[in-house]
């Protein structure tokens, strides 16, 4: 087997690993795994309904995870996501109740300054590890909880002491007619086919471009960069900002798109934890994203259906899932079994 | 309320407070020092809290008062195994410690609302019937000022904290273990060279961390909490994390560093009832111990550095 087959294999194995771990748990506790994968598949494919739901699902996914993939690309591991998200969703529903616009100027200025929110929030740790060399997993985890109070707190102000804030005006939303009718009114909007394009950018920024380049090199290895003459801080500054970015883009999906507000939470939306388990299925590639987004977007959508159809809590699907990253980040021995059987098929 | 007054109400709740975070935070010193990043303090927490208080549910008629004890060794097992999890995943799988962090994480909280969702039939765990007891220390009580502060009607659980951490002190500090469970994470080829067993301190470090969180989870569900649900650790793990790294990775500084964050979550919930601190909006309160700690990684409260293999695995032969 070459060396590329076994990278592909492995995430996989672990996605049939995590499957069968859930199958097991639902044995043990006594449900029928058959029937809670069959309630999963109709929670996901079910009717016209359910696809365009599931889909919605999947735009933040595919957001979060390009934020991680990207960061990851360049060395860096941004659990910051679910923060940057946080402002992004804020600062969306943020313009889009401040001031009522044109479409034209509204949506991609509500787009634009979750965008913004999220880059800054991806900054500050970038700033900490060009400038003082501090680990930017501790920063980011610390930059989540301060997402979440501020904008808690922000929320409250701006609703003038309630738990939410209005509805956006229309002319920033990113509500669609035609997808609505189409799926027979879910709510599927047209962040879809910004995710689409924001994919599409990763791709090109990363494989066709000297920035791009830049900073694949500054990931591999700081010392080499610098002296080939990188500027490995700026590099990674902007890798955390343009990841941060990323993550804004995936709030603003929830803030124009499904939601058409924010409200105050008591804890994390786990979209951006889930980004990590998206870009680690992915293999930090784009399309790789693309992929793994899907995946789990689907099964955590579908998992809705779970308690209703076969009575087993939701909470399984999230099990499945950390098992799933569990066994991706375990990659090392999965990929010594598969060499290993390989040789010996060969032997014979 | 006078001055003494709001120092009487505000330190023994600060203590309060602190008592999960200091041992948890400890728990990472261990982990920390051997080489292995534990960001799933978090999850190790909520198994902690979810079987201490599944352990008080059940057994509470047939314990009575020792119940809460009896539960933190039940919640103490169930982490220390979750753990071994981590441990097999970053020391022996080699995997990212981080990322095998973050699923354990997920797991924690997952399996531990898929358990409550099947026992209880609903999303949170029924309220607890025993509770840790307050406790007057003799002679010390009487003590004019300090007296009311620190040993009046104080809960067993801070003495117990504040024990282990002296006791972590002592045995990273002043033991052969202790100073090869800092090798091992500092520069972990030389330790082996001189025959220490990396992979085997590194389990143990791992497993003493994860048998650590648990009692902390334990602690603070059956102290602060009362019941568990989705929300009841709600992010204390990484204010543990915090502390750790605050405190500069040794027991006492981190036991410092997690009282004061005591004090901050003590603040943030009295606040409104003391004069000048109910001025200041919560929202700085909350926020202020993480904004602390990353002040403190980026070395404006003095120079804060990890042990030099933290996060790296080991691997035999690589220079």
């Amino acid at each position: 087997m070459s060396n590329r087959t076994i990278n592909l294999l492995v995430p996989v194995v672990s996605v049939i690993l995590g499957l069968i771990v859930g199958a097991i748990i639902m044995l043990i506790s006594g449900f029928d795994p058959i029937a809670g994968y069959m309630a999963l598949w109709s929670g996901i494919f079910g009717d016209l309904y359910t696809m365009g739901e599931t889909i919605r699902q999947i735009t933040p996914y595919i957001l979060a995870g390009l934020a991680v993939a990207f960061a990851f690309r360049s060395g860096l591991f941004n659990i910051g996501v679910e923060g940057q998200l946080i402002v992004g969703w804020f600062a969306a529903a943020y313009v889009g109740i401040a001031v009522e616009l044109p479409k034209v100027i509204h949506l991609p200025l509500a787009i634009l300054a979750a965008a913004v929110a999220g880059g800054l929030w991806g900054f500050v740790p970038g700033l900490l590890k060009a400038k003082f060399h501090v680990h930017e997993v501790i920063v980011t985890i610390m930059m989540n909880y301060i997402a979440l109070h501020t904008t808690n707190a922000l929320i409250k102000t701006v609703s003038g002491g309630g738990d939410r804030t209005e509805q956006i005006f229309a002319s920033a939303s990113l509500r669609s007619e035609f997808f609505a009718n189409l799926t027979d009114f879910s709510r599927l909007h047209y962040g879809i086919l910004v995710a689409v394009v924001m994919v599409a950018i990763m791709w090109f920024v990363l494989d066709k471009t000297t920035l791009g380049f830049e900073l694949k090199a500054v990931g591999f290895n700081h010392n080499a960069s610098q002296y080939a003459g990188m500027n490995v801080n700026k590099n990674i500054i902007l890798a955390m900002v343009i990841s941060g970015a990323f993550a804004g883009l995936g709030g603003a999906m929830e803030a124009l798109g499904t939601f058409q507000y924010v409200s105050a939470k008591g804890g994390f939306t786990g979209i951006g934890f889930d980004g990590i388990a998206v870009a680690l299925l992915g293999m930090n590639t784009p399309l790789g994203v693309v992929f793994g987004a899907v995946l789990f977007g689907s099964l955590k959508y579908g998992a809705l259906n779970m308690p209703n159809a076969a009575g087993i809590p939701i909470e399984i699907v999230e099990i499945v899932i950390a098992v799933i990253i569990f066994f991706v980040a375990s990659g090392y021995v999965i990929r010594l079994l598969l060499q290993r059987a390989a040789i010996k098929k060969e032997a014979k | 309320m006078s001055f003494l007054e709001v120092l009487y109400f505000i330190v023994p709740s600060a203590i309060f407070y602190a008592a999960p975070l200091i041992i948890v935070a400890i728990g990472g010193v261990f982990s920390e020092r051997s080489g292995v990043v534990n960001i799933g303090l978090e999850g190790l927490m909520v198994i902690g809290a979810f079987i201490g208080i599944l352990f008080n549910l059940f057994f509470a008629d047939t314990f009575g008062n020792a119940t809460p004890w009896l539960a933190l060794v039940a919640a103490m097992a169930a982490a220390l195994l979750l753990s071994l999890l981590h441990a097999v995943a970053s020391i022996s799988f080699r995997a990212d410690q981080v990322v095998s962090g973050v699923a354990i994480n997920l797991l924690a909280i997952a399996l531990a609302l898929y358990l409550v969702k099947k026992i209880f039939g609903k999303g949170q765990t029924d309220f607890i019937t025993e509770r840790f007891g307050r406790y007057n220390v003799p002679f010390l009580q009487d003590i004019p000022v300090i007296g009311p502060m620190f040993f009046k009607s104080i809960y067993n659980t801070s003495i117990l904290a504040i024990g282990i951490a002296i006791l972590a002190w002592f045995v990273i500090y002043k033991t052969p273990f202790g100073l090869r469970l800092r090798s091992v994470g500092e520069h972990p080829m030389a330790a082996d060279t001189m025959g220490i067993n990396v992979s085997k301190m590194r389990y143990i470090a791992v497993m003493i961390s994860g048998a650590l969180a648990g009692v902390g989870g334990a602690i603070y569900a059956q102290t602060i909490s009362g019941d568990f649900g989705h929300a009841t650790i709600n992010g204390q793990g990484f204010m543990a994390l915090a502390a750790m790294i605050f405190g500069k990775w040794h027991p006492l500084g981190a036991m410092g560093a997690a009282i004061f964050f005591g004090f901050a979550q003590s603040l943030s919930i009295a606040g409104p009832s003391i004069p000048y601190i109910q001025e200041i909006p919560s929202v700085f309160l909350l926020i202020l111990p993480y904004v602390l700690t990353i002040l403190a990684l980026a070395g404006f409260i003095g120079r804060a550095n990890a042990p030099k293999a933290s996060g790296k695995p080991y691997i035999k032969g690589n220079r």
